[in-house]
């Protein structure tokens, strides 16, 4: 019986072989892949073993970290004045993840990243726990008040950039949320997160208006479409006299006429006035006569339809689109298709004030490893050039008169030179909902020109003319500017 | 020049006892065990735990009192087999009461371990001084094929645990998995059994194909193992036991008749048998199904097949070091029994757990040295039948936490949370112990003959 036996003996061999090569696999081929794996709840608990790195403002940390008792993550994220900042840091939730700067600077604030590798490597030797990294905005606390005060009840969004660097001062979108409420991952914090979601709360606090909504841009698209009339040089002079009928009949239509709101002086009247008054015949008939190749072009050169403009968080897509004749006249003024995130609009503005050049907007100025190294240093880059210098500052005039004289007006900031631009877009069909109040604008002082500012209100039932902008969204950009240049000083 | 030397030593050898090794080893593997139980404290509170010293005394007792017991009762037993049981054992205690230590995963096991250990260790002493010979099991084949059936059959009477018919419930006294005794009184039914039968079921065949095919009749006992392997399958759904029940009535039955036939009717059995019933239990295709996709989500959460791989693969290589795992996360009882050997592979990584697996196959060979040993067909058979259900309990168990194989569910010998398994496998490195006593033994000298003095009388 000793032959089967030293069979048997290998054959038990063998099974012990197996089950060595088979923990072989899994512990060291397959290690690394289920070490990693998303789903491993360890990768989270690491991840929340250590405080969270900070999101800077000014110097201050507007996050924290907090110790909780709930469940095996040690730290949870706190946020100071979360409501108002909420647009620029994102979420970071030990339930429901993260989003924005939280999220997609995760590595430096949790300390993984490789960037980080060395002073990793020196806690590890001190015997120091990992340490996340901080991550430094160019945004601009006053200015960022003014906005989200600004707003108020209101439901809407403020835009503030630097038009000479592209770095973004201010963030707002009203309602808000608090993302302290969620941070955690408690039955309250689910609770509380559930109450945000659209279906809960048709206000959708959690929408980031400023970066990820568009809105019809009604008449302040007018500033692209008077540099779109320069650039392609079908006007030169801005006060010379165009050949604008009021009404205008819109090309290719049966008799389709497009007038203005209220009795204003716009027909044939100069780009200036009609700018000054925002007389919609002057710039339908301007949008008509380009064609839409060259309107769609110069919007383009704007930043419009362009998908991936990165602040690092990305806004989303603001569109010209490609239409036809009657329909591109009526997106020259800003209605028809045509649609812009508060972002976009910023961002005309900010091109004229800068002379015709547009910077790449951003928000993260520097990532810094917990030793205080700068790891990462944003330096601005121009993203392109819509305007030449000479109509840049023909359109500048332009719109510094709606301030001083126009539409604007309640924009003024003495001793200091602002340029403006109203608009009410109509939305819904036939126009039934409410309509969108707009305002850009900029700022200049004696040192350079340190801000451009967009904002949009949504829903202001009282008001369904022209001057609504100028009425509910200029006093905001006011604020936005006066903080912003209190600060230069 | 050179003188003549005589160097065979045929008759005369006598095999060394080898019991100071075993009590350097033993030594050893208290230690090891006792210097984990300080590290699980020290990770977990910083601190040497409370229970440091009665463990140590608790687990250093066993172990002497054992030794002792083998020296007295069993002096030329293998050396290797208890301080291996023992070391398996020291260091299960060890894990249960490092997941004792996780709130969310129940009450503490490790103190009723500890007593499920002693009853053990008194159960394996008691076999040592009562078994003076292992051949007198003998004896008992028919009666035990009755206690076999008894048990296997039991647990369809009380209600499932966990989707498995594996337990009786014993009011007052707690539950109890028949399985694990009956492996080894079928090991003893069967070899038996075989001894009686193995000319038969041997010689009487015919050649076909190059294999020895068995007449009809002596593929009965086969075919009624295989249809009872495949009722405790359908009835308990215990994949486990019924392979563990048929592999080793294939292993034995081949070691008796040296017939490979055996074992190709044995695979050909079995494949059968699994799929036929895979067909139509749901029970099995689960685990098939999750065996085949091991990370899979179910109903958006993970399974515990993924939660087990994720515990290996952060272990790698080193561990995580003991106490610092979250094995936890496999949730229940689970972790302190079939997937104790997650815990494993996360805190001491693969070195560690490639240390418990050769553990295991060193007391695997010691039991099949044994039984190439044993001089007699009953203790060969019955050596090579327990080792052959344990090595068969090792590798389902091991392959279905690991995913080489699909999940049944069985304990880890020694090592997972279990009274009746630990109790079980003490008593079958008890047996396993007693016939290595008797294969190492030296002969006994022949005893003098009277005649032989008698024939060489010299008449004056």
């Amino acid at each position: 019986m000793n032959k089967p036996l030293r069979r048997v003996a290998i054959f038990c061999g063998l099974l012990v072989l197996a089950l060595l090569i088979r923990v072989n696999w899994v512990q060291f081929v397959q290690s690394d892949q289920l070490k990693n794996d998303p789903h491993n709840r360890r990768v989270a608990i690491e991840r929340y073993s250590t405080p969270r790195g900070n999101i800077i403002v000014d110097g201050k940390a507007i996050t924290g970290s907090a110790t909780t008792d709930v469940g095996d993550f040690k730290y949870k994220r706190t946020y100071k004045d979360g409501k108002m900042w909420a647009p620029v840091t994102g979420y970071a939730s030990q339930a429901f993840d993260s989003n924005q700067l939280e999220k997609l600077n995760d590595a430096i604030l949790t300390g993984t990243d490789d960037r980080l590798f060395f002073s990793r490597t020196v806690d590890m030797f001190t015997g120091g726990k990992q340490k996340g990294g901080n991550v430094v905005t160019t945004l601009d606390a006053k200015a960022q008040k003014a906005a989200f005060d600004g707003l108020g009840n209101s439901k809407g969004a403020v835009v503030a950039l630097n038009p000479e660097t592209g770095a973004i001062l201010a963030l707002a979108s009203t309602p808000s949320y608090d993302p302290s409420t969620f941070a955690g991952m408690s039955n309250k914090d689910a609770a509380a997160y559930n109450a945000l979601q659209k279906k809960n709360d048709p206000d959708e606090p959690m929408l980031n208006r400023a970066l990820r909504q568009t809105y019809p841009p009604g008449s302040t698209f007018k500033i692209v479409t008077a540099s779109a009339a320069l650039e392609n040089g079908l006007y030169t002079d801005v006060d010379a006299k165009t050949d604008s009928p009021v009404p205008y009949t819109l090309p290719d239509t049966a008799g389709v006429q497009l007038k203005n709101e209220g009795d204003i002086p716009c027909e044939n009247a100069s780009m200036r006035v009609a700018l000054q008054w925002s007389c919609n015949t002057v710039f339908g008939k301007i949008s008509g006569d380009l064609g839409n190749k060259k309107m769609k072009a110069e919007a383009e050169k704007f930043g419009f339809n362009n998908d991936m403009i990165d602040t690092p968080v990305r806004a989303a897509e603001s569109i010209f689109p490609k239409d036809n004749r009657p329909q591109n006249a009526m997106a020259g003024i800003g209605q028809a298709s045509n649609r812009a995130t508060p972002l976009q609009m910023a961002m005309v503005a900010s091109a004229v004030a800068n002379g015709g050049k547009l910077m790449k907007p951003y928000m993260v100025d520097q990532l810094v490893a917990p030793n205080l190294n700068v790891v990462q240093q944003h330096t601005p880059q121009e993203m392109s050039r819509p305007l030449k210098p000479e109509n840049a500052q023909k359109i500048q005039s332009m719109m510094e008169t709606v301030v001083k004289e126009g539409t604007g007006t309640n924009a003024k900031i003495p001793g200091v030179t602002v340029g403006g631009k109203t608009g009410t877009a109509q939305h819904g069909e036939n126009n039934k909902d409410n309509p969108y109040a707009w305002f850009i604008s900029y700022a200049k002082t004696a040192k350079g020109t340190p801000v451009a500012v967009a904002v949009v209100i949504e829903g202001s039932d009282t008001l369904r003319d022209d001057i609504a902008g100028g009425k509910l969204a200029a006093p905001i950009a006011k604020g936005v500017m006066e903080a912003v240049i209190s600060g230069e000083k | 020049m050179s003188s003549i030397t005589t160097t065979t030593t045929i008759g005369t050898f006598v095999a060394p006892s080898r019991r100071n090794t075993e009590m350097a080893l033993l030594v050893f593997a208290v230690l090891i065990a006792v210097f984990a139980y300080v590290n699980v404290g020290l990770a977990k509170d910083g601190s040497v735990p409370a229970g440091a010293l009665g463990y140590t005394v608790g687990l250093g007792l066993l172990a002497g009192v054992t030794h002792v017991i083998v020296r007295k009762w069993a002096p030329y037993a293998d050396p290797l087999m208890l301080p291996v049981a023992t070391l398996l054992n020291g260091m299960g205690l060890v894990f249960i009461w490092r997941l004792d230590q996780e709130p969310s995963l129940g009450k503490a096991m490790a103190p009723n371990q500890l007593l499920w250990s002693a009853l053990g260790v008194a159960l394996f002493i008691g076999m040592l001084i009562l078994l003076k010979d292992h051949r007198v099991l003998q004896r008992y084949t028919s009666i035990s094929m009755v206690v076999a059936l008894v048990l296997l059959i039991a647990p369809v009477f009380f209600p499932g645990v966990n989707g498995a018919k594996i337990w009786i419930t014993i009011p007052g006294l707690g539950s109890l998995q028949p399985g694990e005794f009956a492996k080894i009184v079928i090991a003893i039914f069967f070899a038996g059994y075989l001894m009686v039968k193995r000319d038969a079921l041997a010689l009487a065949s015919r050649r076909f194909l190059g294999l020895y095919l068995p007449r009809g009749r002596d593929l009965g006992p086969i075919l009624v193992v295989w249809a009872l392997s495949l009722m405790i399958l359908v009835f308990e759904t215990d994949l486990g036991t019924s392979l563990l029940f048929f592999g080793l009535f294939v292993v034995m039955l081949y070691v008796a008749t040296e017939r490979t036939s055996w074992i190709v009717f044995g695979l050909l059995l079995s494949a059968g048998g699994a799929v036929a019933v895979a067909g139509f239990e749901s029970h099995l295709q689960t685990r098939v199904h999750n065996w085949l996709n091991p990370l899979e989500l179910v109903n958006g959460g993970v399974t515990e097949t993924a939660q087990a791989m994720y515990s290996f693969g952060s272990g790698g290589l080193l561990g995580s070091g003991l106490g610092q795992g979250y094995s936890r996360l496999i949730q229940g009882i689970a972790p302190k029994s079939d997937y104790i050997l997650a815990t494993v592979g996360e805190e001491v990584g693969l070195a560690g757990l490639m240390g418990i697996l050769l553990l295991y196959g060193l007391l695997i060979e010691r039991g099949i040295r044994t039984a190439l040993a044993a001089r007699d067909p009953f203790g060969k058979l019955l050596a090579v039948g327990l080792t052959g259900a344990f090595a068969l309990q090792v590798f389902v168990v091991a392959g279905g936490v690991t995913g080489l194989i699909p999940l049944t569910g069985m304990t880890m010998p020694f090592l997972a949370q279990g009274g009746s398994s630990v109790i079980a496998n003490w008593a079958l490195v008890g047996i396993l112990i007693r016939i290595s006593d008797t294969a190492r033994r030296p002969a006994p000298t022949p005893a003098p003959s009277t005649d032989a003095e008698m024939t060489q009388v010299v008449r004056p």
